[in-house]
C-alpha cells in the first residue's frame, strides 16, 4: 500500500496519508461540508458517526459520513455547501 | 449473507477487543463487529501517523481465532441475531451469546455559535486528528470537562497544533482532590503526570468554559468565562466536549432493562455482567462509564460468560469493582457547573439535524410531542445529540430507541424478515 492517498474534493486533487478518512481529505479544500435544512453551513462534530454532519456524496452515494469513511485512491467527493 | 457465531461482540474497542479474545481462547466461534474501518473504539482509534500504544498493539493483536468485521453497522435485531449493513452490502449474523461493547459517545452542549464549522468535541477533534484532520500550525482552543481535554491537548500538539488553552469547567479545588484521590491508583497517576509534563507551557485553567462561539461561515473566536471575567480569544478551532454518554440504544432495541436513574441511562447489567435478556452480556462505559481499564476487565468477564465460563468470569469481580470507584471518582470531581446549561438562548439550534432552536421547544415536557410539532430529533442522528441535549439540560429524557439503529439504505430494509415499522408496533403495548 502507498503511503499517500489521492482523491478529488469538489474537482481539487487532494493528497492524504493512508488510513485517512474522507473528512480530513474534505478538511484540506474546505470546511463547509454539508448545508442544514435552514442553509447554515455544516462541519464535523463528533468526529465518530454519531452526529452526521459530515455527510458527503462519495463516488455518486450521498449522505455518506465522511468521518467514517477511509479515503481511496482516486475517490471523487462532493460537499453540498 | 447468513452466519452463525457462537459468541457476537459489538463494539472493537478495549471492552469488545477483551470480549472477544476471552470467548475465543476456549474454541468458540466470535465474530467482533464494528462500524469503524479498524479495531480499537475511540480510546484506541489508530493514528495515521504516531504509532498505536503498547496496550492497543497487544489487544489487537491477541485476537486469535477472532473474525473482525469492520465497517459492519448493526441495523436492527431479529431473533437471536443482527441485521448488518456494510458499504456495499447487508447480512444477518445469528449468535448463540450477544456481547454489547457499545461503549460511550461525547456529551455535546450548545452554546450559541457551537454549530459553526471548526466547532467540534473534544474528544471528536482528537478522533478527526488521529484520521488525518490538518491541524498544524492551527490555533485551537480546548474546553469542556474531564481527563480527555488533557488527551486530546496532547494528541493535537504531537499533530503541530497551537494548543492556546485547557478550559475546564471543574473548579481548581475539585481538580486538586481529584489528582490527590488518584494516589489509589498509581498507574493512572503516573499517566496523568506524564500527561501533564508533556503539556507543560499549555495554560490549564479550571472553572472556566466557552460561553459563546462567534464567526460568520467557520469559528474564529471564542468568548471565556473564567473565574476573573469573561475574555475573548481568536482561534481556528474550538474542541468543547463535557464528558461521555453510554451508547444504550442496541441494548434497548434487544429489549434490555436500562437503569435510567442518572440523567443519561446505561445498560443494567448484574454484578457477572448478565442484562435482564438471557444470554446477552454488556461491558465497558454502555454500563456507565468506567473508563478503559474497567472496560478491559469487564469485557474479559463478558467474554467468559458468553461461553459459560462463571467461575474464572467471578475471578475478575474484585477488580472490576475496585476500577468501578474509579468511574464515580471522575463523575463525582467532574461534575458540571449548571451555568453550563444555560448558555444556549432561544435563537440557539438545539436539534442540528432539522435545524430547531431551543426557542421552538418552549412548553413541551416530553420528546414524542415536541419531535411531532417541531421535527426536534427526526433527522439523520436520531437524536443522540438533540436527545442527550434536552436530557443533560433537564427538559425532557431522550425518546426510547427504535429500528433502524442508524440510517440504513433502502436494500438493506428491504431484505429484512420483519419490517422495522412492526417490529415497533410489536414491542408496544
Amino acid at each position: 500500500m502507498s503511503a499517500v492517498v489521492r482523491l478529488v474534493v469538489n474537482g481539487h486533487p487532494v493528497e492524504v496519508p493512508a488510513g485517512a478518512s474522507v473528512a480530513a481529505a474534505v478538511a484540506h479544500v474546505t470546511l463547509r461540508f454539508r448545508r442544514s435544512v435552514g442553509d447554515a453551513p455544516r462541519a464535523p462534530l463528533c468526529g465518530m458517526g454519531v452526529c452526521f454532519e459530515c455527510r458527503v456524496q462519495v463516488d455518486g452515494v450521498a449522505h455518506v459520513r465522511a468521518c467514517m469513511t477511509p479515503a481511496g485512491e482516486g475517490m471523487r467527493v462532493v460537499t453540498d455547501a | 449473507m447468513r452466519e452463525h457465531y457462537d459468541v457476537l461482540v459489538v463494539g472493537a474497542g478495549p471492552a469488545g477487543l477483551a470480549a472477544a479474545q476471552a470467548a475465543a481462547s476456549h474454541g468458540a466461534r466470535v465474530g467482533l463487529l464494528d462500524a469503524q474501518p479498524r479495531a480499537g473504539g475511540q480510546v484506541w482509534r489508530h493514528d495515521v501517523r504516531l504509532p498505536a500504544p503498547r496496550a492497543a498493539r497487544q489487544a489487537i493483536a491477541a485476537l486469535q481465532g477472532v473474525e473482525v468485521l469492520v465497517r459492519h453497522s448493526v441495523v436492527t435485531v431479529e431473533s437471536s441475531a443482527l441485521r448488518l449493513e456494510t458499504p456495499h452490502g447487508s447480512g444477518l449474523l445469528s449468535f448463540g451469546s450477544l456481547v454489547l461493547a457499545t461503549g460511550a459517545r461525547e456529551l455535546l452542549l450548545p452554546f450559541p455559535g457551537w454549530t459553526l464549522p471548526g466547532v467540534t468535541g473534544a474528544g471528536g477533534l482528537q478522533a478527526l486528528v488521529k484520521q488525518g484532520w490538518p491541524v498544524a500550525g492551527k490555533r485551537v482552543v480546548i474546553a469542556g470537562s474531564g481527563p480527555l481535554l488533557l488527551a486530546a491537548a496532547d494528541t493535537l500538539r504531537k499533530h503541530g497544533a497551537q494548543v492556546l488553552g485547557i478550559h475546564e469547567q471543574a473548579s481548581a479545588a475539585a481538580v486538586r482532590s481529584f489528582a490527590w484521590q488518584l494516589r489509589q491508583w498509581p498507574a493512572r497517576a503516573w499517566q496523568a503526570a506524564g500527561l501533564r509534563l508533556r503539556l507543560a507551557g499549555v495554560p490549564y485553567r479550571f472553572g472556566s468554559f466557552v460561553r459563546e462561539a462567534v464567526g460568520d461561515d467557520a469559528v474564529r473566536g471564542v468568548e471565556i468565562d473564567t473565574p476573573c471575567g469573561v475574555q475573548h480569544v481568536e482561534c481556528d478551532l474550538l474542541a468543547a466536549g463535557y464528558g461521555l454518554v453510554p451508547n444504550t440504544e442496541l441494548a434497548s432495541l434487544l429489549g434490555c432493562v436500562l437503569d435510567e436513574a442518572d440523567t443519561h441511562p446505561h445498560v443494567q447489567v448484574d454484578a457477572l455482567l448478565r442484562t435482564s435478556v438471557a444470554n446477552i452480556y454488556a461491558a465497558g462505559e454502555s454500563c456507565g462509564i468506567g473508563g478503559r481499564v474497567a472496560a478491559r476487565i469487564e469485557g474479559a468477564m463478558a467474554g467468559l460468560m458468553a461461553i459459560g465460563d462463571t467461575v474464572a468470569a467471578s475471578a475478575w469481580m474484585p477488580q472490576r469493582d475496585r476500577e468501578r470507584r474509579f468511574g464515580a471518582l471522575l463523575a463525582r470531581h467532574f461534575a458540571l457547573d449548571p451555568r453550563l446549561r444555560t448558555l444556549a438562548d432561544d435563537q440557539t439550534p438545539v436539534c442540528r439535524c432539522e435545524d430547531v432552536r431551543l426557542g421552538a421547544l418552549a412548553g413541551f415536557d416530553d420528546a414524542r410531542a415536541a419531535k411531532l410539532a417541531t421535527r426536534c430529533g427526526m433527522g439523520a442522528c436520531q437524536g443522540r445529540i438533540c436527545g442527550t441535549v434536552l436530557a443533560e439540560l433537564g427538559r425532557f429524557p431522550r425518546g426510547g430507541a427504535r429500528p433502524p439503529v442508524f440510517p440504513a439504505r433502502l436494500a438493506t430494509l428491504a431484505g429484512l424478515a420483519t419490517l422495522p415499522s412492526d417490529a415497533y408496533r410489536g414491542s408496544r403495548p
